[in-house]
Order: structure tokens, then sequence, then C-alpha cells
């Protein structure tokens, strides 16, 4: 509860505060929640399901505040409180849309933390929405002609995405027995093969969008290149959980019935989008559309992972949607360091940043190391399950997900060669006492998972376990 | 103690990764060979744990964590030190030193140093990880590890865009073999339901699998790797391309340790190889061709370097025809004595090109003799070792080897022999090149050739010893049953009663009739002695230099020229990905699928009607609405 709110108010503050606000201030704003989130985990421990930490009617008694607590859920608030700092302490550049951007991204963070608490339907919806309002703005801000094209497409597509996922959610709504919102009477809701096509169906576009699967994810490459990189740093490190999250938390447990119908379509899209990303981005010059393709290429496989249904698939999952979180976050700060020193971010111009800038070298370099799963790096772990989750599903399919492993090696060391290495006359201004932190902050994610992944898949272990066994419930009354 | 052994190189690489910067450059270098030279005199005292106690001990294990257990999957953080992994381990961290100290003396100049020696360290660790592991996702951490220590040693000189080349396409070469073993490992995970070596073999010899073309899959699968990491034929042509790297790296990675992996996996993997005759044909024949087509590549490179890398994958290759033979002790053998003369030869040749101030063809060189006597001297007896001259350590591997080949198939002892043939035509041709003759090189005069310092000629000297006697780790049994075959034994050790045999077919000493046995002998002999008649006459009598490379003609040109391999890899694979690259982004990506989503967007009624009412620049008016309207829900609802 107070995640939510305490990041809220932090925005109001700022705007209120104007440029008065110093950076540091903002960014102890940020720092608070994760606090918080510790003092969850100590109180409510990751066992014996979605607790219920706080309840409220809210718009009318079946519509309820209802806030919950478990493993799954801690995850991503530790993600979203971890890396909303690391944004604000390096993703925003001080120019005239400062205070915009670090109160829109504060207000982010607690739209984010309702949707991954959120126990009742609709307040999931309503603030699956409200984490949206920011990113528009922040995108809006962004330079360039084709500024209001770009974000029309991208809010066309989410918002036809998100319609569907409410028609469903109210469609559930009307046949629970006590009319409620709630997340157990929802799930409770017995349906008939064909409604369950078009109720699954409908949450999962929502979420396909958001993640996005191919070919959903046409809104993607543009709005990450022309958004200013705190934006991107949020669309691509936290926002994209959503729809992961959601699969998870709210499409398999809604509509297991309609998984069996679904399974070959997105799970033959994710690879298809494996494959599609990854050779998309061997060839991009503008180092943003590179990673935007790289990171399509990354969520889509965790997509897959999740629709194997198996334990590696589903716990996997969760490990690389963290993991991917930290990656997309540092690589986009990279990115942005580069071209706040030398004005561009397109390869071809730049080359011989190593020279005078060894810190962000080993930094950039253990960031890239982590994307390219490079073992003792956070990448590996998670991207063992998930293609042995799909091995386990079909062996070529598997085979063609993991060509991902030789050309996430070309293109992102292809980024990091003509960025860093050869001769160049570009330089990378030294690093401030805040960009040093954020790099901190991530390559600690970066080296520790590495080694003890499994700290992670303890943490998630019970919640997914509990979503497995509902799955298989409802497939053995299929079969 | 074994943790301590495999954790100090890490220790050293996080101490000079940090403060290296800081530190005076003798004591970055001395630190890192400091570190590996403690993880050899562990080794050795592990060793002498495992054989020298009574009763022997099959191996030492130790668990640290559990990596991942997720499931029915289950993988722990775990080493095991048995026979194999020691032979390993004393090869890696012994010569480790010896071109870690001979590096402090070569990369004396380089402002780097402290970075060159943390990425050393950074390799040890892997690679002992590799050898160590006690199950095979172990193995796989430190075979990624060691690659990317590779990658980032090529690259070193990291302003050289060539390098970075190079060293990128060492890294995807061998990714693309990673994905065979990664698969391999899916399949042994499906099958076995383990990870872990022990529990893996035990099934393997029990049966538990439905089909022998399971473990020829996963054979298959895992040679894949192997293929990548020793530079087998498809995927070798990174190996010549990473002598970018600084020397010592060649020596330490690119001859002695990192590419001998794939031979390590296979012996480790030999309960699965001996199930799978098929699998053995094809790594015979597929290490046989490369012996071949590397040999003969070699006979043409003018770069005193690149022969050396097209020899050590002629090497590899024969290792290779062991292993399909099913002599798994001989290749071991081989990768032993390998290790000693080819370390010696690259930190010659590095001897040589830190004498000549970084010139590396040896056109531009001759009578070095003269001036650098004991480089010469010892790489003399490389030269020596390898082409097999009698009684020098390569005499005895290779002999093995040709043995191995002889009692499975006469044709393949046949071409195995005209290999190691073309070994002494290459080897000899530029030993007299680089060290007889007359001095040719005009920019850089006579007078300044220097011999290399005592760091750099200390490790020479050493290596050259071990490459005199190194034979004797596993002797012929002609010469005496109580001297010969000690690492055969070693290899065939029973576990003491429990199950943890290295190899769980014996081996049978291969006993071939006295003839047959002179026979093989003189004929190997006889090849060594041609090809040193016939390179002397030419290069040393006559005088010969070899041409420029504008006047190749004929098969010389394909040769030097390298088969036109790179160039038929970038029409058959580079150039098709990246035109597959283009079409997706500039066709389907912007084109088709952006103008089918417009299209839809456009085509319904209500969202065009939706469409124009945005288009008036509403966007903003809409959500600011939908802020303050969801901002007012919560205000009274909740509060």
């Amino acid at each position: 509860m107070e995640v939510i709110i305490i990041p809220i108010i932090a925005s109001l503050v700022v705007i209120a505060m104007g440029k008065r606000i110093p950076m540091w201030l903002s960014a102890l704003f940020s720092l608070l929640p994760i606090l918080l989130v510790g003092k969850y985990f100590q109180q409510m421990g990751v066992e014996g399901g979605w607790k219920t930490i706080f309840d409220q009617p809210w718009i009318s008694d079946n519509i309820r505040f209802t806030v919950g607590f478990d493993g799954l859920t801690g995850i991503l608030l530790i993600l979203t409180n971890a890396l909303v700092p690391v944004i604000i302490l390096g993703g925003i550049r001080n120019d005239e849309n400062r205070v915009k951007i670090t109160a829109l991204t504060l207000f982010m963070q607690g739209a984010l933390n309702g949707v991954f608490m959120a126990q009742d339907g609709l307040m999931f919806y309503i603030f699956w929405e409200l984490a949206l309002i920011p990113i528009y703005f922040i995108t809006l801000t962004m330079s360039g002609v084709d500024a209001f094209k770009i974000t029309l497409r991208f809010f066309l597509y989410t918002f036809i995405g998100s319609l569907a996922m409410l028609a469903s959610l109210i469609y559930l709504f009307l046949h629970t027995a006590n009319y409620s919102f709630a997340f157990e009477s929802l799930r409770a809701v017995e349906l008939s093969h064909t409604e369950s096509l078009f109720v699954g169906g409908g949450i999962l576009l929502a979420f396909l969008v958001k993640i996005p699967v191919l070919p959903f994810h046409s809104w993607q490459a543009d709005t990450y290149t022309n958004t200013p990189a705190a934006g991107t740093m949020l669309l691509s490190g936290i926002m994209l959980k959503m729809g992961l999250y959601g699969l998870l938390r709210w499409f398999l447990p809604l509509a297991p019935e309609s998984i069996e119908f679904y399974q070959p379509w997105v799970i033959g899209l994710s690879v298809a989008g494996v494959l599609y990303g990854a050779l998309i981005a061997i060839r991009q010059k503008d180092m943003k559309r590179l990673v935007a393709f790289s990171s399509l290429s990354h969520v889509a496989l965790i997509a897959a992972g999740i629709f194997t249904l198996t334990d590696a698939g589903l716990e996997g999952s969760v490990l690389q949607m963290f993991v991917h979180g930290i990656n997309a976050v540092g690589l986009f700060l990279v990115i942005e360091i580069i071209e706040r020193s030398t004005g561009t971010r397109i390869l071809g111009e730049l080359g011989g940043l190593a020279k005078n800038n060894r810190l962000f070298m080993v930094f950039f370099m253990l960031i890239a190391l982590g994307t390219v799963a490079v073992p003792f790096t956070n990448g590996f772990p998670g991207e063992l399950l998930l293609l042995k989750s799909v091995y386990t599903y079909n062996h070529n399919l598997a085979l063609m997900a993991g060509l991902t492993i030789i050309f996430c090696a070309v293109y992102i060391f292809r980024m990091v060669q003509f960025s860093m290495f050869g001769e160049g006359t570009g330089s990378v201004a030294a690093l401030k006492w805040n960009e040093i932190l954020a790099f901190l902050i991530l390559i600690v994610g970066v080296i520790g998972i590495g080694f003890m992944p499994q700290l992670i898949i303890d943490i998630v272990h019970n919640s997914i376990v509990q979503i497995g066994q509902w799955v298989s419930e409802a497939r053995g009354v299929m079969s | 103690m074994l943790t301590l052994m495999i954790f100090l190189p890490l220790m050293g690489f996080v101490v000079n990764g940090i403060l290296g910067k800081w530190m005076p450059k003798s004591l970055s270098g001395w630190l890192g060979t400091a570190t590996v030279l403690g993880s050899f005199v562990l080794a050795v005292m592990n060793f002498m744990e495992l054989s020298g106690g009574t009763p022997e001990i099959a191996s030492i294990n130790t668990k640290l964590f559990t990596f991942l257990s997720v499931g029915d999957f289950h993988v722990d953080f775990a080493f095991q030190f048995d026979r194999l992994s020691a032979v390993m381990t004393l090869i890696i961290t012994g010569i480790g030193t010896l071109i870690h100290m001979y590096s402090i003396a070569y990369m004396h100049d380089d402002d780097g140093l402290y970075k060159f020696f943390a990425y050393l360290n950074l390799f040890i660790f892997n690679m002992l990880v590799l050898v160590l592991g006690s199950n095979y996702l172990m193995l796989f951490f430190g075979w990624e590890g060691v690659g990317l220590c590779s990658y980032l040693l090529i690259g070193f000189w990291y302003k050289n865009v060539d390098f970075g080349k190079a060293a990128r396409k060492a890294f995807v070469m061998n990714r693309i073999g990673d994905l065979g073993l990664l698969m391999g490992l899916f399949l042994i995970y499906d099958t076995y339901g383990s990870f872990e070596y022990q529990e893996v073999f035990r099934q393997v010899f029990i049966g538990t699998a439905d089909s022998t073309a399971v473990n020829t899959a996963i054979a298959l699968l895992l040679f894949i790797g192997a293929m990548g990491k020793s530079a087998q034929i498809p995927l070798y042509t990174w190996l010549p391309d990473a002598m970018a790297g600084p020397t010592p790296v060649s020596a330490l990675i690119h001859a002695a340790t990192m590419v001998t992996a794939g031979i390590y996996l296979v012996i480790r993997s030999e309960a699965i190889y001996a199930l799978s005759p098929f699998a053995r044909e094809i790594v015979m024949w597929i290490g046989l061709a490369t012996s071949i087509m590397a040999a003969l590549i070699g006979l043409k490179q003018n770069d005193i370097k690149k022969v050396l890398a097209y020899s050590t994958v002629s090497q590899l290759g024969l290792m290779f025809i062991a292993l399909g033979c099913g002599a798994y002790t001989a290749a071991l053998f081989h990768v032993i004595t390998h290790a000693f003369f080819k370390a010696l030869l690259f930190l010659g040749s590095g001897s040589v090109i830190h004498g000549m101030h970084h010139e590396q063809d040896i056109r531009e060189m001759g009578g070095l003799r003269k001036k650098m006597p004991i480089t010469y001297l010892t790489f003399l007896i490389g030269t020596l070792a390898i082409t097999g001259f009698p009684f020098l350590s390569g005499f005895f591997s290779k002999d093995e080897i040709l043995v191995s080949a002889f009692s499975h198939n006469p044709l393949v002892f046949g071409l195995a022999l005209i290999s190691a043939g073309i070994t002494g035509f290459y080897m000899f041709r530029m030993f007299f090149v680089t060290f007889h003759g007359t001095y040719r090189n005009h920019h850089h005069p006579f007078e300044k050739v220097h011999e290399s310092p005592l760091l750099m000629t200390l490790p020479l000297l050493v290596l050259a010893v071990l490459s005199v006697v190194g034979g004797a780790v596993n002797l012929p049994h002609y010469l005496g049953e109580g001297i010969s075959g000690g690492l055969h034994h070693l290899l065939s050790y029973d576990g003491g009663g429990k199950f943890s045999p290295i190899l769980m077919y014996p081996e049978h000493v291969i006993e071939l009739s006295h003839t047959a046995e002179i026979g093989l002998l003189a004929m190997a002999v006889s090849v060594f002695v041609i090809a040193f008649l016939y390179t002397r006459n030419k290069y040393v009598v006559k005088g010969a230099v070899p041409e420029a490379d504008a006047d190749q003609q004929g098969m010389g040109k394909v040769l030097s020229n390298k088969f036109y391999v790179d160039e038929a890899y970038d029409v058959a694979f580079v150039a098709p990905l990246e035109g597959a690259s283009d079409t997706l982004t500039h066709y389907v990506d912007e084109k088709a699928i952006k103008s089918a989503v417009d299209g839809v967007g456009k085509g319904g009624f209500g969202l065009s009607k939706m469409l124009s009412k945005i288009q008036n620049g509403n966007i903003e008016y809409y959500l600011v609405y939908m802020v303050i309207g969801i901002a007012l829900l919560l205000a009274f609802n909740l509060f």
C-alpha cells in the first residue's frame, strides 16, 4: 500500500518544488519504497500463497482496493524499486524536461507497484492503464518530427489490447457468484471451452502487445528509439514485465482452459520473435534501435518459456524477467551516457571510446556480457532454464531459439567494437558519482545473480508452484 | 584446498582488475604469476593425495552450493579432482606459470599490463572450472568462460580494428559449437536425468537410454562443441586469426590449454563414445581431414605465428584421430607433449618477434641463430620434438597415435602418416628460413636484433627440457614393462572398488608383432629424415627464400590463400545472414508489418473516428482527463 502512495506523493513534491529539486533528493525519494519491500519480505515471507495485506472497498463494495504480497510480487517489486532509482540517478538529462520526467518516473514507480500488487481485477486494470500515462507524456517530450505519429501508434496498440482485457475481465465479473472483481472470485468462474477462448484471448492480447510478441511489436522499436532515455528504460526494464507478469498472474490462473489452444501459437510466435529480433539487431546502426530489437528477441524467449508450462520455463521466466530488466536498463544507460558525451549513438560515427574512460568500459563490458549470457553473469542461468524448457516442449524449436546465443554474441560484440574499440577521436566524459552509483547497482545484479541465481528461484518458487498446480488441474479436467 | 586451488587465480584477476591500475607493473606481473604458481603447488599436493596415499582414492570431491534447482532440474556448483582432471590441471597451472613469467618481460612496455595479467588469471580460473567441474554444466561454465577470455585477449590491442574482428570471429565460431554442446547437454539431462559425471556414466553403463541412437546423438552434439573449441573442420578458421593476440596468449590459450578442451570433453565422455562406433568414426575422419588440410596450409604460410597456428590445428586433428580409434590415453599423451613443445615453439616465436621488434614475416628474418643462441637452441628442440625426432616427447606420443590408427585401419594410418610427414616439411622450412641463411631485413639492422632477457629464456629452457623428456609419462612397452605406460595406468585406474573409473572400458595396450612395430617406427623415422633433408637442402644449402605472395601460383596460391575457406564462408553464411537482416529490417518490419497494422487501425470505423479525434491534437487533453479522473477515484473512495 505505502509503496504505491509514497512515489505518487513524491512525484507531486517534485512538481511542487520544480527546478529547485536536487537530483539526489528525488533519487532518495525513489529509494524509499525498496525499504518497505524489504519489510514486506520480513513480515510476510514467501510461503503460504498470495497474502492480502490491505483491503478496502473502493469504487464500490465489489471493486476493491486489494493489494497482496508473495514471492512473485516481491521479485517484481524489488526489480521496480531498484531500477527506478537507477533511472533517476543516471537516466535523466539535466535539461528543461528534467523535472517533468523525474515526476513522471516517480509516478510510474507507484503505478507499477500497484500493478504488481493488485489483487482485484479492476484495480489491476486501472493501474495497468495508469502506468501507461507517464510513458505517453515522456514519449511526447521527445524531439523529432514523428513524435506524434509514434506516440499514436503506441497508444492505439496498447489501448486496443487493454480494452480487450477489460472486456474479458467484465465478462468474468458478470459470471462470479458474488459480482466481485477479486482475483479469487474471478478465478473460481468456470468457463466453457468456447468462452475461455474468448476471455483468455482478450487477456492474452493485452499482454502480448505489451511484451511484445511478434507481430504485435511494431510500436516498440520506434518508441524505444525516440523516447528520452528514462522512458526507454522504464519501458524495457519494467513495463514490458507487466505483460509477462500478467501472463503468469492473471492469464494462466483465470483462463487455464484456453492454454491448450494458445500454447503452440504463442510458443511458435515467440520463437519466431527470438530469431526475428536477433536477425534485425545484427545490422542496426542506431545503438538504441539495436538494443530495442535485442530486447524483442530476449523477451520473446521468456514468453516462450512461460508457455512451455514446465517448471524450468515458469521459474526461469521470472528469473529472466529480473535479469532482462537489469541488462536492458544497463544497456540503455550506457547508450545514454555515450550520447550525452558524443552527441551521437550511431555506430558508424563512434569508435575508440575505451581509450579515455576505463571505468565506463568496464561497466559497459559487464552489462554486455550479461546480455550475451556468459557464465557467471546474470544472463546465463535464465537463458539456460528457458532454452531447456523449450527443449522439453520441442527439440527443433529449441535449436532455433538457441541460435540466439550465436546471434546475440554477433550483435552485442559488434556494438561494443564499433563504439568502444578501434581508433576514434571521441571520448566519454568522466562518470559522475550518480552515474557510478547507478552502474554499481546494476553490476551487483549482473555478477550476484550470475553466481547465485537460486536466490531468486527460491523466492518465487512457491508462487510458481501454485500457478502450475492451477494450470495442471484445469488441463487435467480438460482431458 | 581444492577450492583454493581453483579460486586463487580468480583472486589474482580481481586484485589486478581493480587495483592493477595503481600498482607498479612488476607487482602486477608477479602477482599474476604467483597465483598460478600457487595453484600449481596445490595441484601437485592434491595429486599426491590422490595417488600417493594408501589406499589410493579415486577423486577429491567438493560441493560449494546449489547453482540451480528447479523442479526436477538440479545442478550443483561442485568440483571433482580425479586423475584425468589432475593431469589437465598440472598442464594448465604448470605451463601457465611459465607463460605468466614469460609475459612479465614480454608485455613489459605495454600500458595495459595489469589488464593482461588480470585476463590471463581469469582464463586460468575458467580453464580450471572446465576441467575440474564435477558435472557437464560446470564444464560448460568454464567452456564459455575460456571462450570469453580468448575473446578479450585476442582483441587485447583493441585499437586495431582487425584484431577486434579476429576476436569476434573466434567468439562467434565458438558459440556455434557451443550451441551443439548445449543441445547435447539437454539431451543428456533428458535421457539420464542428471549432469553429474558419476551419475550420467553410471546410467550410461547400465543402459538407461532406449537405444544407441541416443548415445550417438549425444556424442555427435558434444563433438560439435569440440569442433569449435578445438578448431576442427568446419569450425577451425578462427584459430589462425586468433594469432592477433599477444604471443603468450597464443602459447597458453591457443596451443597448450584451451584448444585441447575438446579432447578433454571426449575423453571425459568416453562412456558415451564407447557405445557409438559411428560417432567415433565421424570424430576420426574429421580429425584426419583437419590434420591433413591444416598441415598443407601450413606449408605456405610465412607469418611465423600462422605456421604454428596451422600446426596446432593439424596436431589437434591427430589427437581426434586417436580418440576416434578409441585410444584415449594416446590422445591425452599427445595433449601433454604437444603442450610442452607447442608452448615452447610459440614462446620461442615470441622471443624472435621481441628480438626483431614486432616483425613476424619469416622472409624478413634469416640467420638469427647467431644473435639469439638460446632461442635458437630451444626452438630447435621444439622443432625436433614436434617433427618426431627419435626419443623426444613428440616421437613417442605421435607414434602411439599412429599405432592406434594402424590397428584400427591401415588406410587411416597411411593418411595420418602423411599428415605427420608434412609436419616435418613446414616446421623445418620455418626453422631454417628463420634461423639459418642470411639476414634479409633492410628496415631493421641486424645489429639491433637481440636475445631476449632471462625472464623469457628461462621458461624456454624449462619447456625445452620437458619437450625432450616429456615422453617419459607414457613410454611404449617395448622399452620395458616396468617403466612404460605411466599415463595408461593412471587413466585405467578402476576406482578402488567405487564406481568412478575415468575410462569405463579399460583400454588394451595394442600389441603389434615385432616386425610390424619396427616397420611402423622405421616409416615414422624415415618421413622425418626425408623432410629434414629436403628442407635443409632447399633452404640452407641452396639458400632459397619463400616467394612473395604475389608470385604464388597454382597449388601454392591455393594453399597460401588457405583453400579460400574464409571467402567461401563469407559467401555461404555471412552475406546471406546480413541479407536476411536487411530484408527483415527494410521490407518486413518497416513495410509489411507496420502497414498491415496501420491498415487495421485505419480500417475500423470506430477506430478511425477516434483517430481523427486524436489527430486534432487532443491526445494530451485526453490523457490529462484520464489522470484527473483516476486521481479523483482514488482520492474520494479510498479515504
